[in-house]
This record gives C-alpha cells, sequence and structure tokens, in this order.
C-alpha cells in the first residue's frame, strides 16, 4: 500500500464538542497525481486537512500520509510533507527573504539563500523581498505561503484552498506550479471550492459531504455519474409540451419547464444521443427550435446533484464558523 | 538536544529580526519604566521617604524589576498573536524540536530586554542612581534581573498559548501592570497593614527587587520581613526555580498539543 498511495484514510472522524465534523473519511490518493477536496462550506474538507497534516489528532480512524502513520509516527510525516493553510500563515514582521530563510533553516534545507532567491524568483516577489510581508498586498502574501511550503520539496503538499483571493494572474501561476510539483512527484491534495479549478488540476476528486466522502472519480467519471445536459429554447410557447414530451422519451428523464425563456431542459444519461438527432426529432415533431444543446454536466451540476443540500442554513454556518476556528 | 539547539537558535534569529524590523515596539515597551522613573522620583518621591535610602535610588532597581514582571505581557502577547496568526500551526506541521519555539521566543526576550535596560539605565545614572556595591555584586543583581524576565516569559508564552487570542491577551496583559503596586517595587512595604504587606512580601518581586537594592547597594534589606524578601537573593532564585519549574514544561505541552 505504501507505494500506491500518498495519502491513505480510513474512517477518520473528528468532533468538536457537538460538531461531527469528520464522521468516517475514507481516502485514498495514489503517488503523484492531484486529489481535489471538493464540497460546501462547512463539510469537513479543512478538518481533513488539519489531520492529515498532524495538527490534529483523530478521534478514530487511521491514516497513513507517505507510507507512515500520522499518529505514531507524526514527525516523519512531517518531514515529508508542506502546508498551505486556508488563513495565510507567514510572519508578517519578517521580510518576504526572511521568511523563507527561516523556514528553509528549519525544514534543513540545502543552500538555503540560494533556495530563498529561487522561490522568490519563481513566485514573482523578488522586487518585494525585502519589506516586512506586513506591508505586502494579500495576493502576495500567498503566493509567499506557498513558496514557504515547498522550501523542500515536500512528498505531499496539502493545499486548502490555494487560490481563495487571488486575481486570475496569481491562480494562474499556483496551477502552474502546482502541475510543475506533481511533473516531478509530489502529490498534492487541495481542497477547493472553486469547480473550475478541480477540473484544472485534479486527477481525482473526491467530493466532500457532511464529514464523508459522497463520490470519487476523475472529474470526467464523475461528470458521467450525472448525465449530460440537453436544453431546447422554442419559437412558439405552445408547443413547450410537445418539446417536453420528445425531450422526455429521448432522454429518459423528467424535463424541467422555463416558460418565460420558452425553454425546455433535461439532464441525459445516453452517451449515444447526439445533437443532430435531437434536432431532427423535433423538428419532425413539429417544434419550431430558436436554439438546442447538448452540453456535458459542468462540475456544478455535479456538486449539486450529488450533495445533499443544507437542511437548516444555521445549521451550515455554525458548521462553518467551527471549521474556521479549527 | 542537538535539534532544539538548531532549531531554538533559527527561533532565537526570528524573534531577533522582528525586534530590529520593528524598532517601534521596543522603544514604546520601554519609554514606559522611563516616565515612570521620572513621574514616581519627581511627584510621588517628593512625598515619600525610604529608611536608609534616597527614594530615587531605591526606585530604579525596583522599576528594573518591574519592567522584567511585564515580561509576562510580552511574552503572552506575542505567542498568543503567533497562534492567532496561524504561525503557530505552520510550526507545528514542521520537523522541528516542540521546545524550540517557546525557548527560542524566550531567549529572544532576554536579550531584547537586556538591549533596552540600556537607556532606561542611563536616565538612572541621570537622575542620581549609582552602583554603590562592588561590581561583582552588580554583576549577579543584573543576571538575576534576568533570570527573573526568563521566567516570567515562560509564564506569559504558556498562557498565550492557553489564550489563543491576541486581543484577550492584550487586555489580560494589562492586568500584569496591577503586580508590581501589590510589592515592595516601588514602596518599601514595612508601612503596610498586616494582611496586606504579607501579600507583598511574598510576591516575587519584592523578593528580587530587595536582592537587586542589595547587591547595587543602594538600600539595606529591610528587618523583619516575610523569608523571601529577608533573605532576598535565596528568595528570588527560588522563586525563579519554582516559576521556571512549573511553566516550562507547561508552555511546552501547550505548544506541542496544539488543539489536539
Amino acid at each position: 500500500m505504501t507505494t500506491t498511495y500518498a495519502v491513505l484514510s480510513e474512517g477518520l472522524e473528528k468532533r468538536f464538542g457537538a460538531v461531527h465534523a469528520l464522521r468516517g473519511l475514507d481516502l485514498a490518493v495514489a503517488r503523484g497525481t492531484v486529489c481535489g477536496l471538493l464540497g460546501p462550506n462547512g463539510a469537513g474538507k479543512t478538518t481533513a486537512v488539519r489531520l492529515l497534516t498532524t495538527l490534529l489528532r483523530p478521534d478514530a480512524g487511521s491514516a497513513r500520509v507517505a507510507g507512515l502513520d500520522l499518529v505514531r509516527d507524526a514527525a516523519a510525516v512531517r518531514r515529508r510533507i508542506g502546508v498551505t493553510g486556508q488563513d495565510t500563515s507567514i510572519d508578517g514582521d519578517l521580510t518576504g527573504r526572511e521568511n523563507l530563510r527561516l523556514f528553509a533553516r528549519l525544514h534543513r534545507a540545502r543552500d538555503i539563500a540560494a533556495r530563498a532567491d529561487e522561490l522568490l524568483d519563481r513566485f514573482g516577489l523578488a522586487e518585494a523581498a525585502d519589506r516586512p510581508a506586513s506591508t505586502w498586498s494579500g495576493g502576495m502574501r500567498r503566493r509567499l505561503d506557498l513558496a514557504v511550503s515547498l522550501v523542500r520539496r515536500p512528498e505531499v503538499l496539502f493545499l486548502d484552498e490555494p487560490t481563495t483571493g487571488l486575481d486570475p494572474a496569481g491562480r494562474g501561476l499556483i496551477w502552474e506550479v502546482v502541475r510543475e510539483l506533481t511533473g516531478e512527484g509530489t502529490t498534492v491534495l487541495l481542497t477547493t471550492q472553486y469547480l473550475e479549478e478541480a477540473d484544472q488540476l485534479a486527477d481525482d476528486i473526491a467530493l466532500v459531504d457532511r464529514g464523508r466522502v459522497a463520490h470519487t472519480g476523475s472529474p470526467a467519471e464523475l461528470k458521467a455519474l450525472v448525465g449530460a445536459h440537453a436544453e431546447v429554447v422554442v419559437a412558439d410557447g405552445a408547443t413547450l409540451t410537445a418539446a417536453a414530451g420528445v425531450l422526455d422519451r429521448l432522454t429518459g428523464s423528467r424535463p424541467s419547464l422555463d416558460r418565460e425563456r420558452l425553454a425546455v431542459g433535461a439532464v441525459t444519461r445516453d452517451p449515444t444521443l447526439t445533437l443532430p438527432h435531437l434536432v431532427r426529432t423535433l423538428d419532425a415533431a413539429g417544434v419550431p427550435l430558436v436554439d438546442a444543446s447538448l452540453r456535458p454536466p459542468t462540475l456544478d451540476d455535479v456538486f449539486l446533484r450529488l450533495t445533499e443540500p443544507p437542511a437548516d442554513p444555521a445549521a451550515l454556518s455554525h458548521n462553518d464558523d467551527k471549521e474556521r476556528a479549527a | 538536544m542537538s535539534t532544539l539547539a538548531y532549531d531554538g537558535t533559527a527561533m532565537l534569529g526570528r524573534q531577533l529580526r522582528r525586534a530590529r524590523n520593528n524598532p517601534g515596539l521596543l522603544i514604546l515597551t520601554q519609554s514606559m519604566p522611563v516616565s515612570m522613573l521620572l513621574f514616581f522620583g519627581y511627584v510621588f518621591g517628593s512625598a515619600l521617604a525610604v529608611p536608609g535610602s534616597e527614594y530615587r535610588s531605591f526606585l530604579v532597581p525596583g522599576l528594573l524589576v518591574a519592567t522584567a514582571a511585564g515580561g509576562v505581557m510580552t511574552g503572552m502577547f506575542q505567542s498568543a498573536q503567533d497562534v492567532h496568526r496561524g504561525v503557530t500551526d505552520r510550526f507545528r506541521t514542521l520537523p522541528m524540536s516542540r521546545a524550540a519555539v517557546p525557548a527560542g521566543q524566550a531567549v529572544a526576550d532576554v536579550l531584547v530586554t537586556a538591549a533596552g535596560a540600556v537607556p532606561f539605565l542611563l536616565v538612572g545614572l541621570a537622575v542620581g542612581w549609582r552602583v554603590e556595591g562592588g561590581a561583582l555584586a552588580a554583576a549577579g543583581a543584573f543576571a538575576l534581573l534576568l533570570l527573573f524576565r526568563f521566567a516570567c516569559v515562560w509564564a506569559g508564552i504558556y498562557l498565550g498559548l492557553l489564550t489563543r487570542n491576541e486581543e484577550a491577551a492584550g487586555q489580560l496583559g494589562g492586568a500584569t501592570f496591577l503586580l508590581p503596586l501589590l510589592s515592595s517595587a516601588y514602596i518599601p512595604t514595612a508601612g503596610l497593614p498586616d494582611g496586606v504587606r504579607t501579600a507583598a512580601e511574598w510576591n516575587p518581586i519584592s523578593a528580587v527587587a530587595t536582592a537587586l537594592r542589595d547587591l547595587f547597594g543602594n538600600a539595606p534589606v529591610p528587618e523583619g520581613a516575610a523569608w523571601p524578601m529577608a533573605h532576598p537573593v535565596a528568595g528570588s532564585l527560588a522563586w525563579c526555580a519554582v516559576l521556571l519549574a512549573v511553566f516550562v514544561p507547561l508552555a511546552v505541552r501547550q505548544y506541542a498539543k496544539g488543539e489536539r
């Protein structure tokens, strides 16, 4: 197992008082891949990361990180991981260069000064390097935070919402760095609320919902689970019902009607359904079409379909607070 | 132990760089005892008579010790700030000695305090305070002062890790300002009402202040005081030993434990 999986957890549980943050988290991340933990606020993503990075001790269950037991070999695990938490955690009273050198020293990196310079260049921070980090912009601090996690190339890198609050250029830079690292063999576990990010970066996605992994799979597999989305817009409102009948027959699922836009949509799991076939069938049924589309589902569709909506918004925000505090 | 030395040195470097990058804070904390020396020495002092000593010569060692006791506040604020800013968590995910973070902070604080005491002592000399005893005894007085500061910082580090909250630490830390008021830092204890006098004389600040006055030759050890004040050097060492024995393990354990 140790050679195959960089992260392997079984039945991880964590409670904070009355809040059951993790209820048996099973996770398997293959070496050299990027796994995206995707889930709503309060799902337990941050708690999972804090457990797997030795910051919290599980109440039940077990996990191996880089082949080492998380609780018994915590010190050895720390030698093999890099962590960038949800909140920036660098020393604002030190300059960027001083931060990198300090953490490089603590990580027992070689050529500390050279490594710091290299990372400052790589993350576009060289110009501000000798100003206290507290005077930097949020995006720059975020980049420094990630750079600090890389002072010594980690075997497993944990990123908790690494691009939250970054502009598109900053986000692009971080995506690039993650791809580079996996190219060199680093395993990355990242949490994100940005579906696009998971789609772009992750080899596998674990949908986390209420402290458990609800589904896992590649982005394509998860989308296949939900099916393609067919939508047509008709010219005449009187034909809306007829169009819905055709869609019902072709897709095998109940269509939804939008009377204002004169649109009918339905999710299909039939992979043989094509747009020309859809258009021809509707045309033969005498439906005057204005627009027709058959698009693959987005991760948004997956997300909404496969995770339950929160029963009570108050409970969710409470959970969210707890997760943030933790 | 070698990892503790290595990581501790790195953490010491961190704290010293922070102090250098942020000199305003140091100037602010050091201006406090200077202004108190001037206020107490020239305003209240005119109404105070200290047996066997000039009041300002009595006050300088007292203020040195009161400032050292402020290490509780400084230690608390710094460690709570690190927790609050997430820096402590980052250290906790690193393969480093669990004692290095608090130890580096405590040693750095003592060095910064020693440097910060220089301007205060210059003002002290300007208002008439002198080392009236031997050089060796004076060196002992400074060593005792820094040992006391070291012990106070450890107490502060533990409390800061416990409160985890910068603001709470700031509020609670402000209360440490009151500690020297119930001690012999600013006034002789002999004239205090019985119960208050006992409390003041068992205050560690009293033992250390009395020891400094004795070693500097500024004022004699008062007759009939409680044991730590009547034997001020032994009393001070005992108090420092107790504080360190209690708070070093507590702080290291609290750091390693986090919120696990």
